[in-house]
């Protein structure tokens, strides 16, 4: 074998990982949606917060628009979670409580989240107060 | 598996009918409030779906 044809398929190994490597990239699932604006807006003003049920729910009156916006997301939550309860062999308030756990903890200083005894608390910069059983 | 259901009505304040200076009148909520206490859901069973959980909210950016 001479040195040209070993550098050639040097040459195609380097392609065929380049295109392995795109291939991977395209693969990749699109960055996930953003927030509608309406519901960012709602979340950083401290309108809605994160219940510990895994549901958004409204801090104080809540104007019909913002209703509506709340029981929309809902609706989503609800059927994604039953789906993921179902693929996880879960019960759907297992998944939802579970999740809850999760949105709570990942809410951003100035959000508003349930606290146990069931109180709208405005997350700060340290963990928040959770269920006992939340990981 | 039983869920508690602290079903908290809001009690309609009567209106007095003599209220005379100093009355406050407060308004019911329109809806109950209802916490759902989900008290049998049992740790074990949350730490195992934790992950699953976090990943879809992150996969579902746009409702969470």
């Amino acid at each position: 074998m001479t040195k040209q044809t070993n550098f050639m398929r040097g040459v195609r190994r380097l392609a065929v990982g380049a295109l392995a490597l795109a291939a991977i990239g395209g693969m990749a699932s699109p960055a996930a949606a953003q927030r509608d604006p309406a519901y960012a807006e709602a979340r950083s003003s401290g309108q809605v917060g994160e219940k510990m049920d895994g549901y958004l729910g409204i801090v104080g009156g809540g104007s019909p628009e913002l209703r509506r916006l709340v029981n929309d997301i809902n609706i989503k939550r609800r059927a994604l979670y039953s789906q993921r309860a179902q693929a996880t062999n879960a019960t759907l308030e297992e998944y939802a409580l579970t999740a809850g756990c999760q949105a709570i903890l990942a809410t951003a200083p100035g959000e508003k989240y349930q606290a146990p005894d069931g109180s709208w608390q405005t997350r700060g910069s340290g963990r928040p107060l959770r269920d006992a059983r939340c990981p | 598996m039983t869920n508690a259901k602290l079903i908290a009505t809001g009690t309609p304040v009567l209106a007095i009918a003599l209220c005379t200076g100093g009355c406050i009148t407060v308004n019911a909520p329109e809806e109950p409030i209802v916490i759902e206490l989900n008290v049998n859901i049992r740790q074990e069973v949350i730490y195992r779906l934790a992950e699953d959980a976090g990943n879809t909210i992150e996969e579902n950016a746009d409702i969470f």
